[in-house]
């Protein structure tokens, strides 16, 4: 991976149109289209609240304070975005997929997000390593 | 996010412009909980000037459903595009929701 740039900040919500702009502007100097920038800030944009909301909670449910990181670079014409924590160990690919056939009744409200992430990255890796969370999202200009 | 509303008949269409997404939503859904709570049964939501909508949006959009559909109320959704049609589709939005092309056509058949 190579062009690594780096933005760290506390991990809450006030730093999440900063990060989404970060991430987005790579992506548009690398030539992604507009419409395909959107998926990746939607992708980035679910981690990144799931981070905020639980990864530092305590034992009591409340929130402590942490940083979250946000890398960006390149392999060849893919944008690697890879989302780091030092919060809970979170493995966001373990969680099951909403059923997107069931009715409005039946419709629990969550998991649409993770399932989103699936659908539009090429490439979504979690590893927990040294205490810390890393979502690896590989994206390559076209979801196809 | 911008709203607007005008009120066509006894049918109130709502616009959502920019983007709704997890510092946006929490307001889109109070906006339509008053609107819900104040009587609003025929409920048309323009999404012609929507740029982006996450998870947090759908889950804005799902529990405004919800609580409409509590009251005995009607909602159809217009105007989708681009991206955010995409969403729609991707979640399955397409086969829970009334989903019209223009707002005139949400506004004749609700």
């Amino acid at each position: 991976m190579e062009a690594l740039l780096k933005k760290q900040v506390p991990a809450n919500l006030e730093n999440l149109n900063d990060l989404m702009e970060f991430i987005a502007s790579y992506a548009l100097a690398m030539g992604f289209e507009r419409d395909r920038i959107g998926e990746i800030e939607i992708a980035a944009e679910e981690a990144l609240v799931n981070i905020f909301n639980y990864a530092y909670q305590n034992k009591d449910g409340a929130t402590e304070t942490g940083d979250v990181e946000v890398a960006c670079g390149k392999d060849g014409e893919s944008l690697i975005v890879s989302i780091t924590d030092e919060g809970l160990p979170f493995n966001i690919l373990a969680k099951a997929d909403p059923d997107i056939s069931s009715t409005l009744e039946e419709r629990s409200i969550g998991g649409l997000g993770i399932y989103m992430i699936k659908q539009f990255m090429n490439g979504v890796r979690y590893n927990r390593e040294n205490g810390k969370n890393v979502l690896t999202l590989t994206i390559n200009k076209h979801r196809g | 996010m911008e709203i607007t509303e005008r009120k066509e008949n006894n049918v109130i269409v709502v616009s959502v412009a920019g983007r709704l997404d997890a510092v946006t939503a929490t307001g889109f859904e109070k906006h339509m909980s008053t609107l819900i709570s104040g009587g609003e049964k025929k409920v048309v939501v323009d999404l012609g000037s929507l740029e982006y909508i996450s998870s947090a949006g759908l889950r804005g959009i799902l529990s405004t459903a919800k609580k409409l559909k509590a009251e005995s109320g009607a909602m159809y959704f217009a105007g989708l595009r681009g991206p955010v049609a995409e969403v729609f589709k991707i979640s399955g939005f397409y086969s829970i929701f009334k989903i019209a092309d223009s707002v005139e056509t949400a506004i004749k058949q609700i």
